[in-house]
């Protein structure tokens, strides 16, 4: 019983903990994807510099946290999503909306959100150099210990207080979203945008407002995953180079262009990941012991430090059986 | 007075010209056909007025008002609205989230119009929980029509409202736009099938490369033994 509690544990609550983060950055990848036509590759480092915003507003108002009962962080989260769509509606109008206007070809607006993430590498170390810090700047992290009425189970599930916040901040922004895409005026614009550019033109639909909308979602679900993760674990200028993949492939397995799709395969990712990390020797341990096996200590399928290649192989497979995602997606 | 107005508009694609001096008019509350021969520009002019290509000579009037190069979000802002001739459905959204999308611009309540577009069309409104993308071809076209009607235009652009429709289909359609023109709406449309679009015209006008060759209405156009024989098929 206890081996299934670990497995609950270190798979479903982790698993679900960095899924979440992915479909966060996914939806935006998508949605950027199907209004904008380009994949962009700066996201992760929009993640990146959101979480960085957090940190700076943090470390200027300590005592906020405390005095709401919640992590500083989170308390800011709202103000730092503000912020980061401004940077990211301002990085559109510097360097996208130029390149637009020139009528320039897909490649080139994937050329230049490369060279937008050097350059949010390079802010985010200008100003905050290149060490870990800590996002958590209150007393104690709040770990709650659940314990199971069964006799058996003398080993606890173990959640943060940070990863619920998580759980509840993706499950609202989910449905706010869904309802926003389905409901709103603008947000049936966007996804008409999506499925007919030119006809949403000709139709009066004012396309900058929609492309304004489409840089403010994407950059407050980044300033979110990126501080909800950092609160979580640390809080590192890199952040970034462990995101993009699982990110990519988060969008391209759930099927590019779809927001449902994106959430799926965020969390498809993130419970593949889990999964492959696990150590499968301490489940399998009791039964060993009765049938006397000799187990190897380590059974993962993956150790954790290539973690980092299971998105990887993911997308290969998904580009070879099935390149339109899982929702049957655009094909890039 | 005309509501709508185009005086020897020249325009084209990268440079070459097809269209080489179009001259258009059509007053509020008329049918305006263009036909022509593939290649004639038919399609071209009403992009052309719609803003979708550079005009390089000539000016375009909507009630009086130069918009000769406006953008196509002035232009519906104008009260002048386009049904392209393909992909003219948002095929993913709903039928009703497609007449919507055509009101975006309208800040006061649409419900009216809604209701409106849903008598001229009553099949829509049956399938308005529907996506457009499941709809037949005839359906679709009611649709793309519908959402032009949205923004409740003075002038609707049309381009080949009937291409590949069964004729139980066409007939609909030439029916919906006569009873859409008598509610005021002057209309300017191209169209494929030449005989029963100059049937229901006031005025035709007649193109070959690029220019006007016969501008007459379409009663005489129809009768003119000239344009029956290089036009109409005899």
């Amino acid at each position: 019983m206890n081996e299934f509690i670990f497995l609950f544990n270190s798979v479903v609550i982790s698993g679900a903990v960095i899924g979440a983060i992915y479909a966060m950055g996914a939806i935006g990848v998508t949605l950027i994807f199907s209004i904008l036509r380009f994949a962009h590759f700066a996201h992760a480092d929009l993640m990146t510099t959101g979480a960085f915003v957090t940190f700076f507003l943090t470390v200027m108002f300590p005592g906020v946290g405390p005095a709401v009962g919640l992590p500083t962080a989170f308390v800011m989260l709202p103000i730092a999503m503000v912020l980061t769509s401004l940077i990211a509606v301002g990085i559109d109008k510097a360097f996208y909306k130029p390149l637009r206007e020139h009528n320039v070809k897909p490649i080139v607006l994937v050329m230049a959100s490369l060279g937008v993430t050097f350059m949010l590498q390079g802010l985010v170390r200008l100003f905050a150099g290149t060490g870990s810090r800590n996002l958590f700047v209150d007393d104690r992290k709040e770990i709650f210990r659940i314990d199971l009425p069964w006799e058996l189970a003398s080993r606890k599930i173990v959640i943060t207080e940070p990863q619920l916040l998580l759980f509840l901040f993706t499950i609202i922004a989910v449905v706010s979203l869904h309802y926003f895409l389905t409901r709103s005026r603008l947000g049936k614009a966007m996804r008409a945008m999506s499925d007919n550019a030119d006809l949403a033109r000709v139709s009066g639909i004012n396309v900058n407002v929609v492309v304004i909308v489409t840089w403010v979602i994407a950059g407050s679900l980044c300033a979110a995953a990126g501080t909800l993760l950092s609160l979580d674990v640390a809080l590192k200028p890199d952040l970034s180079f462990n995101l993009l993949l699982p990110i990519f492939a988060a969008a391209i397995v759930g099927g590019v262009g779809h927001v449902y799709g994106a959430v799926l395969g965020g969390f498809v990712v993130g419970f593949a990941e889990s999964l492959a990390v696990f150590n499968w020797a301490v489940v399998l341990r009791p039964l060993a012991r009765a049938m006397e096996w000799d187990l190897p200590r380590s059974m993962a399928l993956v150790p954790t430090e290539y973690k980092i290649t299971v998105p990887f192989f993911i997308l290969i497979a998904i580009l070879v059986l099935r390149p339109t995602g899982i929702l049957k997606g655009k094909v890039i | 007075m005309a509501i709508l107005e185009t005086k020897n508009i020249h325009a084209g694609y990268g440079g070459m010209n097809i269209l080489n001096g179009i001259n258009m008019s059509i007053d509020s509350g008329e049918i305006g056909v263009i036909v022509g021969a593939n290649g004639a520009g038919k399609s071209t002019s009403l992009k052309a007025i719609f803003g979708l290509l550079h005009i390089s000579e000539g000016s375009i009037e909507l009630n009086g008002e130069d918009i000769t190069n406006a953008d196509p979000n002035t232009l519906v802002k104008h009260g002048m609205a386009f049904v392209p001739q393909e992909k003219n459905v948002f095929v993913s959204l709903t039928v009703e989230e497609n007449l919507e999308m055509g009101a975006f611009l309208r800040k006061d309540s649409y419900k009216g119009t809604l209701e409106a577009v849903y008598h001229y069309f009553p099949d829509l409104k049956d399938k308005r929980y529907q996506p457009a993308g499941e709809l037949s071809g005839g359906q679709r076209q009611m649709v793309a029509m519908g959402r032009a009607l949205m923004i409740e235009p003075k002038v609707l652009l049309l381009d080949e409202p009937t291409a590949g429709l069964s004729p139980l289909y066409m007939n609909e359609i030439f029916d919906r736009v006569v009873a859409v023109n008598r509610e005021g709406v002057g209309i300017l449309m191209v169209e494929q099938n030449a005989k029963q679009a100059l049937n229901i015209a006031h005025k035709g006008f007649v193109l070959a490369a690029g220019r006007n060759r016969f501008t007459d209405t379409g009663e005489n156009l129809l009768n003119d033994p000239e344009v029956a024989k290089s036009f109409l098929g005899g």
